[in-house]
């Protein structure tokens, strides 16, 4: 399979199912996914965000390439990833039950 | 414990001349009171729909489901560049005159002229009525007769606000009071990159603005925000707010400045380390062209500044933070025990990668501790309506609390009274 990530991030591609373009998608995997997932993709993208901030800050968003459009999302993911990882140990938010708030409007990018 | 002073009288209540006794949610368990607040709120205030930038040119519109105020609007910004608003309801047989699929969704878009989807009865964008299929078959028909009929719309710093009272005298400027006038030259038009979310709660309208008002809750709901030696500590040290102030149905807290930045990096997880953001924002300020706040934002002029959260009545909180950016909430009741919630983050649209991810990281945040709001909401609201118990202990950092609901029950005794003088 090509590559859909920045060459400089090739060791992500195996988490490239991550680069989903909307909030709510992102939040759809994160809690259809095991701990075991999660932790797994945040163990791999969390050490490469946190060394690619110079990388990210030079990355204008008026002219982004598609793979690197493909990365930012992955990033995205990692957010909202890190927050059972980080701190609710499980999928979803604690004691959140049936209730959901859903993104209405986000940026294009 | 107090971290903060307090005015002279002791406490935040007893300065805004409120009382301090036990509070009944009365007003919050029944249908029929609810039915009263539809009338005596919902149809009678200024209510804040959207912002000016909704409506870039001259034909975009959006449409806004007011269920509380029984209609539904439309909102369009005419070829002279005016915002006006509609009642959504064609002329001819009651048809809502702008829908999409559902006719319960609310739409936006852009056009020259409404056509209705059930007989092609058109209208400009200033709601004259332009062409009626088959004219020559009504009885005396005069198209100037039966133009949409409008609501009274007006734009305050960009917020586009409707009032459903053909009879209102209050302009929204005088509305919006002490508070809305001291707000006005902040750059609300630079902060243009949007978050919105929606969320269908369980709960009575004025449980979710009663949670929203008070932080108290903070350090113990959301306790997961922090580490969790952190956590112990913030919980043992509480919450108290540097001020409050109510300007007639309004209110507002002001907040200290929490951890955007944090003093001891200690507090913050690991992605808002990476990321330099989290639920106060992301620390780098943007510019936004400001050499000092406008007059009712941080009014204490305290240092440890971090958050204003204005409480305009009846459903309308706007929160400036420090870090330069704004939310908003709206709180839409569909019945005496659900609404519908919407946070609307607004940021100076970002410069690269990493700005657009410190924003996400805030956003995101807000969606988190939300949930952990919202459904605390609807067991709260579950056990009110078991009426079990009766009277609520508010301490003063709940005290916009009990302002709200003294306002909300002051409108429908008015409502009350007005109601009873046309009948006799």
């Amino acid at each position: 399979m090509p590559n859909v990530l920045p060459p400089d991030f090739a060791d992500l591609e195996p988490f490239a199912d991550w680069a989903i373009p909307t909030e709510r998608a992102r939040y759809a995997k994160r809690v259809a996914s095991t701990m075991d997932e999660l932790q797994a993709f945040y163990d791999a993208a969390f050490p490469r965000l946190q060394a690619a901030t110079g990388y990210l800050e030079e990355l204008s968003l008026d002219d982004i390439a598609e793979d690197e459009k493909r990365l930012l999302w992955l990033f995205c993911a990692l957010v909202t990833v890190a927050f059972p990882v980080e701190a609710w140990r499980q999928p979803r938010v604690p004691d959140s039950g049936a209730a959901s708030i859903d993104a209405v409007v986000e940026p294009a990018i | 414990m107090a971290h903060f002073p307090k005015p002279a009288e002791g406490s935040w209540t007893e300065h805004l001349k409120i009382d301090t006794e036990p509070v009944s949610y009365a007003d919050s368990i029944t249908p029929e009171h609810y039915e009263l607040e539809r009338d005596a709120i919902f149809r009678r205030t200024w209510l804040n729909v959207g912002r000016v930038e909704q409506l870039p040119k001259a034909g975009s519109y959006f449409t806004k489901e007011l269920d509380a105020a029984r209609t539904s609007v439309i909102v369009v910004r005419n070829l002279k560049g005016e915002v006006r608003a509609f009642h959504n309801v064609c002329r001819h047989r009651g048809n809502k005159l702008v829908w999409n699929e559902f006719p319960r969704e609310e739409t936006s878009g852009f056009c020259r002229q409404f056509t209705c989807k059930y007989h092609a009865w058109r209208y400009d964008l200033d709601g004259a009525l332009t062409f009626v299929q088959q004219e020559s078959e009504f009885f005396d028909l005069d198209k100037a007769d039966y133009g949409l009929v409008a609501v009274q719309c007006e734009v305050w710093e960009g917020f586009v606000f409707v009032n459903l009272d053909a009879g209102n005298t209050t302009p929204l400027r005088d509305y919006l009071g002490k508070f809305g006038k001291g707000i006005e030259g902040y750059p609300f038009h630079k902060l243009t990159q949007v978050h919105k979310y929606r969320a269908e709660i369980g709960s009575n309208w004025k449980l979710f603005i009663d949670a929203f008002a008070e932080f108290y809750h903070a350090p113990i709901l959301h306790s997961g925000q922090y580490t969790p030696d952190e956590a112990r500590k913030i919980q043992k040290y509480g919450y108290e707010a540097l001020a409050y102030d109510v300007d007639g149905p309004h209110g507002l807290v002001s907040s200290w400045g929490g951890i955007a930045p944090p003093n001891d990096r200690k507090m913050v997880k690991p992605i808002e380390g990476a990321l330099r953001s989290g639920l106060f924002g992301p620390w780098d300020a943007p510019d936004i062209g400001l050499e000092e706040l406008p007059p009712s934002i941080n009014a204490t002029r305290n240092p440890l500044w971090g958050m204003d959260s204005f409480v305009f009545f009846p459903n309308f909180m706007l929160l400036i933070w420090k870090p330069n950016w704004v939310l908003t909430y709206h709180y839409w009741p569909t019945s005496y025990n659900t609404h519908i919630f919407e946070g609307t983050a607004y940021f100076v649209p970002p410069k690269n990668a990493f700005q657009r991810l410190q924003q996400e990281l805030a956003a995101v945040s807000f969606k988190e501790y939300g949930l952990q709001d919202g459904n605390t909401l609807e067991a709260t609201q579950t056990m009110l309506e078991s009426g079990t118990v009766t009277d609520f202990p508010l301490n003063d950092q709940e005290v916009l609390l009990r302002h709200l609901h003294r306002t909300a029950l002051q409108y429908v005794r008015d409502h009350q009274e007005r109601t009873a003088a046309t009948a006799s």
